[in-house]
């Protein structure tokens, strides 16, 4: 007989494991949504976090990676933070459970919960493939979101910021969102600590934008240093729809944050822009892919990573064009900045084109501080360590700066700053 | 002012010596002109004169105001009224130009304990000296030097200089790449700053630049060492006859 052994389970395999055990009588949901959560524990239990031989995963060996996983249930009352960009409408979830929920014309704001109740979320929680570890995780866990939808040409003149926060402990959370047609407006997802205890944190934001819409949402991610974020965002862009996606990492120990962009409508215009900020002993993972399944779309990404200390970082930027979809312009760019003997950055580009008409281009660069920018700055007076780090901001400002919205901007920068002044 | 000493310098990475006992005294208020062919090790000079980590000194010194610079950094140096107008001034995406003067202002007045800028005061003082060299203020909200053309990268330079207000001011081939008029507003800028306590050193490859920026002195440099001095007479002679009279009289 020539059966494979099965590996044995690891400490947080088995932790996950006995955290649904315990919890699922707690977890919202009719019975179709208690098979879907036990399907996927089933997975873990028998397959295993993924390792370094699941491609996807080959950079990030959750298995070697996730030593141990928080308890769940922990919930605690914590006051909403101050907004990114001041005067924005602020929805908030803590610990896995919403709290305020902002009531604004043309937009229809509700519990997560209430989908999972009524089984009617069972058809979100589909696992994108087969190696969706964030989809089987965050399904067998999830207790709550908020699910938004904004009708067709609602201008939003604030901006709207969803709050997830935690004090340590497990919370998962997902995030439906349809914006109608022709709707404007700038959304900002930030996921942040309350607590300095270790956490596990998952969440997934499903993102329709409809047609001829035109939407800038901001990803922020600044967990504490003991935590795990699992982050998946799925977006389908509609006709004529324009979608500015900035996503920027500056915290956690372990993060993940996947992108999957599906260009379903003609004429789309996607812009993603990140800003990656690894000190410490962290590790961080951004993975992307983007389809293109029709003709006559635009789409360009441009990340640019800062590496200090013992810091591991991933990009893995994925463009499929359909033979279908001619004319598309699609270009992705990885810059990273290494600055440290011990730090790790891996960049890895996969363009798989089927149609003959298109421009499609990527590339990725790792370099140190410009030695000829340095020694100009000195030569004018300016010391070393203040020359560094205005090169180091320069290198991050460049993608900041394309935002277009000056309150945006600032916001972001000041953030990045402190970041940079703190692993100075 | 500055006073250099059998200097010897080498290239840190390969050993090469590329300045080989260099003697030069630049008194308070002189214009120095430093010609020589390519390779006689002028750019060399002004990047050891500004202590680029890439050459290291192996021999002799370097005095200013009497004291051996050697062991100041680049910082330290230009806060002490050293600067460098760079042949190819360095582009820097993402620094806007206005930022890296206040910035670069305010380093150097720190580091000689003096109090920072205000805002109006710094702005009244870049727009005055932005006039005196025909910049656009709209080029200042630009990256620096990103997308300059030849001409407002030589005169950005001129303009930092007037702003930092150095005492020694090294001019690396500021002609190189100017047409006619540009070359003019240079020197002009050059020329205003001219003053019995700042000195300059004017590198360059050809004596165009010096009926513009008149000499007091004129040094070859050959084989990274001064083989002649002389009035403004050598830089015409130079033209005229080229360097190997010079070169074999030295011999």
């Amino acid at each position: 007989m020539n059966m494979q052994s099965k590996k044995p389970i690891t400490a947080a395999e088995q932790l996950l494991v006995d955290s649904f055990v315990e919890n699922v009588g707690n977890l919202p949901g009719d019975g179709g949504i208690l098979t879907i959560r036990d399907g996927y524990i089933e997975d873990i239990k028998q397959n295993g976090l993924p390792t370094r031989r699941v491609e996807s995963w080959h950079y990030t060996d959750l298995r070697n990676l996730l030593k141990t996983v928080p308890s769940n249930g922990k919930v605690t009352d914590v006051e909403p933070l101050d907004s990114l960009i001041a005067g924005s409408n602020v929805m908030s979830v803590v610990d896995g459970h919403t709290g305020n929920i902002a009531d604004l014309p043309g937009v229809s704001a509700t519990s997560y919960r209430n989908d999972l109740s009524d089984g009617s979320a069972a058809d979100h929680m589909a696992l994108r493939n087969s190696d969706d570890l964030i989809g089987r995780v965050n399904g067998a866990f999830v207790t709550d979101g908020i699910k938004l939808q904004v009708e067709d040409d609602v201008v939003l003149d604030n901006p709207l910021e969803i709050q997830v926060l935690h004090n340590g402990g497990q919370a998962h959370t997902r995030f439906p969102v349809a914006i109608g047609k022709g709707v404007k407006g700038l959304f900002v997802e930030r996921h942040a600590f309350c607590s300095d205890d270790e956490a596990l944190v998952s969440s997934i934001t499903d993102l329709d934008v409809g047609e001829g819409a035109d939407v800038v949402w901001v990803i922020n991610q600044e967990q504490g240093a003991s935590d795990t974020h699992l982050g998946q965002i799925n977006i389908r862009l509609g006709a004529d729809a324009k979608l500015l996606l900035f996503v920027a990492n500056a915290g956690g120990k372990l993060v993940r944050q996947e992108i999957h962009i599906v260009a379903r409508g003609e004429g789309s215009e996607l812009t993603l822009r990140g800003v990656n900020l690894l000190g410490d002993e962290s590790h961080t993972d951004v993975t992307m892919t983007l389809e293109h399944i029709v003709p006559n779309c635009v789409s360009g990404q441009i990340f640019r990573n800062v590496v200090l200390d013992r810091a591991k970082g991933v990009f893995q930027g994925q463009i499929k064009v359909a033979q279908i979809a001619q004319k598309t312009d699609a270009k992705m760019a990885c810059n990273t900045l290494l600055l440290s003997d011990f730090c790790d950055f891996s960049a890895k580009p996969e363009l798989e084109i089927f149609a003959d008409d298109v421009q499609c281009g990527h590339g990725a660069t790792v370099t140190d501080i410009d030695k000829n920018q340095l020694f100009y700055l000195k030569a004018r007076g300016i010391g070393e360590k203040r020359a560094r780090s205005l090169l180091v901001k320069a290198f991050i400002v460049e993608v900041v700066e394309e935002l277009d919205n000056e309150v945006l901007i600032e916001a972001l920068e000041k953030q990045f700053e402190t970041w940079l002044n703190n692993h100075g | 002012m500055l006073e250099i000493r059998n200097l010897h310098a080498r290239i840190a990475e390969d050993g090469t010596e590329i300045i080989r006992g260099l003697n030069l005294t630049v008194e308070n208020g002189e214009v120095a002109a430093i010609m020589g062919p390519n390779g006689s090790g002028k750019s060399t000079l002004s990047y050891i004169l500004t202590g680029r980590s890439d050459y290291e000194v192996t021999e002799g010194d370097i005095l200013y105001d009497g004291q051996s610079i050697l062991g100041m950094d680049t910082a330290e140096r230009a806060a002490a009224g050293l600067f460098l107008a760079f042949q190819y001034p360095v582009e820097i995406p993402g620094v806007a130009t206005m930022q890296f003067l206040k910035v670069a202002m305010n380093e150097q007045r720190k580091a000689r304990g003096e109090d920072e800028l205000t805002t109006p005061d710094f702005i009244r003082r870049v727009k005055a000296a932005a006039a005196n060299l025909q910049i656009d203020m709209a080029m200042l909200k630009r990256p620096l030097n990103v997308g300059f053309s030849g001409g407002e990268k030589k005169r950005a330079e001129i303009l930092q200089m007037s702003l930092l207000e150095p005492k020694l001011c090294v001019l690396d081939e500021t002609d190189s790449g100017l047409d006619i008029d540009a070359l003019k507003i240079v020197a002009d800028g050059v020329n205003a700053l001219r003053s019995p306590d700042r000195s300059f050193i004017v590198i360059t490859h050809y004596q165009r630049l010096l009926e513009y920026i008149v000499p007091d002195s004129v040094h070859v440099l050959y084989k990274g060492q001064v083989i002649k001095s002389g009035d403004r007479q050598l830089a015409l002679e130079l033209e005229n006859d080229g360097y190997a009279n010079v070169i074999k009289n030295a011999a």
